[in-house]
């Protein structure tokens, strides 16, 4: 088996008062065992919903309208919600952004790392105790034997995260979906979790998809990249042909816009006019072509595809049509 | 801005020795218990024009500063010069006067704009508040201010919610300067945005300055959102400035371990920099209620020495100043 995770055409929809609303469209990727693939985009673009789709935790009122999500030879849409409550936590785990809100505060941290190794991993209660207390000291929290009967408030943002990562890999998951794990936290207390996040992958194997909005993280930690606007993977490609190649206007536009710490002083910042249009009045055509400096006609009137751009790199952009590549223009088609 | 250049000038606003502490209250009869020592005796100067970035972690006291220059705390000890008039003690009579010279942009545009009120009735407020204008003139005001920040006149009749985040930092900006102020506070007026927003606020920011004469204490933790603003930066760690030079030399040669540390952390988005040696600094920030004895930074400190459990550094330096016995020796 070549890809942990396949993704192909996805699209999620959500029910709202004014009719159903398509959050994520024509969303496609793999992720290899041991890839670490970055999700970026702004709030909205769909990031979440994507990681929330594989998991299968969209509420009563989402649905993944279209499209197929395979981890391991599974269809994950196929299966009852028995099947998927046994694969979340066990092969797929997820840590959220907020580390405060994502722990209950009226159990004790042992209590509810042990409720899921129990639940997950069949040792009696004592055994997942020692094992709870083995993994609060695997993530680097001090004192683990004590901490464990300690309660979430007694915690600090960063070792609340480290609580939660360390809930996250008891079960040895496959895959590990990290959605803006350090975002809540500060800079020193983001490079501790960062730091710790590597020397896992590395320990256990696990894959990981990290989604966020900063691409400083994205250049520390990631393999490959996707890159989504307002629903949509708009360029695909390895991190480093990423940073130095982006095609999409896009890409180009977001990377342009930060403000570097080792830029030259005085300079302007580059910024994308505009902002991200609704979802509910999605425009036809391209979805970016209202902000970007290169929309021609072609924008307009049709979507453009994922075009290959390059070795492993994808761009949704006509700019990337070549005339001799015009004939296979679909990717994943 | 150069320093010599500022040599010469008197500061816009100097603060002094400035402390706000907050009472933990405890018991039947709310004994004041202890106190967090948010800001614990800050010295810092802004000259007329110049923008001063202020950067730290969560809790380390720096949007304390920002409420307590404009007076949305009361200080428990020191001076705030403003324009050479201690204002740390004004009544709200005198305060009133000095605010439309001195305002601030909050973080949150989502809860830093009244939900109920159009957008006209949001900037017209402070010029009738000050009676400035003529009730007449307002409307036409109202209209200018919308254009400077870079929306349509026609959007004054909405309601907040019918804007993004960038949108509603940009009327949070026109209300600020609906009172044509000389300082502005911009409490992480970016922190909340997306990316690409950010650069335009950063540069409308940018613009006004230049067209208006503002001058800036930046609050901010994003290091390069400070940077691009910034003229002079002082790093604060649990209620302290630890650290104040020209954003060069704070980029170019940091002194105190802990600015380094901030530096290092930062992640730069370039993937073949993703190899470099970073210093990882261990621990959490102690909590400002009982702050570690000597220099507040000796438990996280790479370079601790015992002086520096048992004494407090003073901030040194004429042009570039830090509180390190570290970097003394």
């Amino acid at each position: 088996m070549e890809h942990l995770l396949t993704v192909n055409r996805l699209q999620t929809a959500f029910r709202t008062d004014q009719g159903e609303v398509i959050s994520i469209d024509d969303v496609s990727f793999r992720l290899k065992a041991g890839e670490t693939l970055g999700i970026v985009g702004e709030s909205g673009c769909g990031k979440s919903v994507t990681s929330l789709s594989i998991m299968r935790l969209l509420g009563a009122k989402g649905r993944i309208s279209r499209g197929e999500i395979i981890f391991e030879d599974k269809s994950l849409g196929k299966l009852t919600e028995a099947q998927m409550r046994d694969i979340r936590g066990n092969d797929i785990s997820m840590i959220f952004q907020e580390p405060m809100t994502s722990l209950n505060p009226v159990f004790t941290i042992g209590h509810q790392m042990i409720e899921a190794i129990r639940l997950h991993m069949s040792l009696d209660k004592k055994a997942a105790r020692a094992y709870a207390i083995e993994m609060l000291k695997r993530v680097g929290i001090p004192r683990p034997e004590v901490m464990v009967d300690e309660y979430p408030h007694a915690l600090s943002g960063g070792m609340r995260q480290r609580v939660m990562i360390a809930m996250a890999l008891s079960c040895e998951p496959r895959l590990l979906i990290a959605d803006e794990p350090t975002t809540a936290l500060d800079v020193t207390i983001q490079a501790q979790i960062l730091e710790l996040m590597k020397k896992l992958k590395q320990e256990s194997g696990t894959a990981i998809m990290l989604i966020t909005h900063d691409l400083g993280v994205i250049a520390e930690m990631a393999d490959k990249v996707i890159v989504m606007y307002a629903g949509q993977v708009v360029e695909e490609t390895d991190v480093f042909t990423l940073f130095d190649e982006p095609k999409h206007p896009y890409t180009q536009g977001l990377m342009q816009s930060i403000p570097h710490i080792d830029a030259e002083h005085g300079e302007r910042l580059a910024s994308i006019p505009g902002s991200v249009p609704s979802l509910q009045n999605m425009p036809a055509g391209c979805r970016f072509r209202a902000r970007c400096p290169h929309a021609m006609e072609k924008c307009e009137a049709e979507l453009p595809p994922l075009i290959p751009a390059g070795k492993n790199h994808l761009t949704r952009c006509w700019l990337a049509v070549q005339p001799a590549s015009m004939a296979k223009e679909a990717a994943y088609g | 801005m150069v320093n010599q250049e500022l040599a010469g000038r008197q500061p816009l606003l100097q603060i002094e020795q400035l402390k706000t502490y907050y009472p933990i209250r405890k018991g039947v009869i709310s004994r004041t218990a202890s106190h967090v020592k948010a800001v614990d005796g800050v010295n810092l100067a802004i000259y007329p024009g110049e923008t001063v970035g202020l950067v730290g972690e969560s809790g380390c006291g720096k949007s304390t500063i920002g409420r307590t220059i404009v007076r949305l705390e009361e200080p428990t000890e020191g001076r705030i010069l403003f324009r050479g008039d201690d204002i740390a003690h004004y009544g709200s009579k005198a305060m009133k006067q000095v605010r439309s010279d001195m305002q601030m942009i909050f973080q949150d545009p989502y809860s830093s704009l009244n939900p109920r009120k159009r957008i006209s009735d949001i900037l017209a407020e402070p010029l009738l508040v000050h009676g400035i204008l003529p009730k007449e003139q307002v409307a036409g005001e109202v209209e200018k201010l919308l254009e400077i920040v870079g929306l349509p006149k026609s959007y004054k009749n909405r309601y907040p919610h019918e804007f993004s985040g960038g949108q509603r930092q940009r009327i949070g900006i026109a209300r600020a300067l609906s009172l044509k102020p000389k300082l502005i506070v911009c409490d992480e007026p970016v922190s909340a945005l997306d990316v690409s927003i950010q650069a335009q606020v950063l540069n409308l920011l940018k613009d006004l300055q230049k067209e208006f004469q503002l001058t800036y204490l930046f609050i901010g933790h994003g290091l390069g959102a400070v940077r691009y603003i910034s003229d002079r930066i002082a790093v604060m760690y649990l209620g302290k400035v630890v650290e104040i030079a020209t954003t060069e030399s704070i980029f170019r040669q940091p002194k105190h371990p802990y600015t380094r540390a901030l530096l290092s952390a930062y992640p730069v988005p370039n993937p073949h920099l993703r190899t470099k040696e970073r210093i990882v600094i261990q621990g959490d920030v102690p909590s400002p209620a009982n702050p570690p004895s000597g220099c507040r930074f000796h438990t996280r400190c790479p370079l601790a020495m015992a002086i520096c459990r048992e004494q407090e550094p003073e901030l040194k330096g004429a042009q570039h100043s830090v509180a390190c016995f570290a970097s003394e020796a």
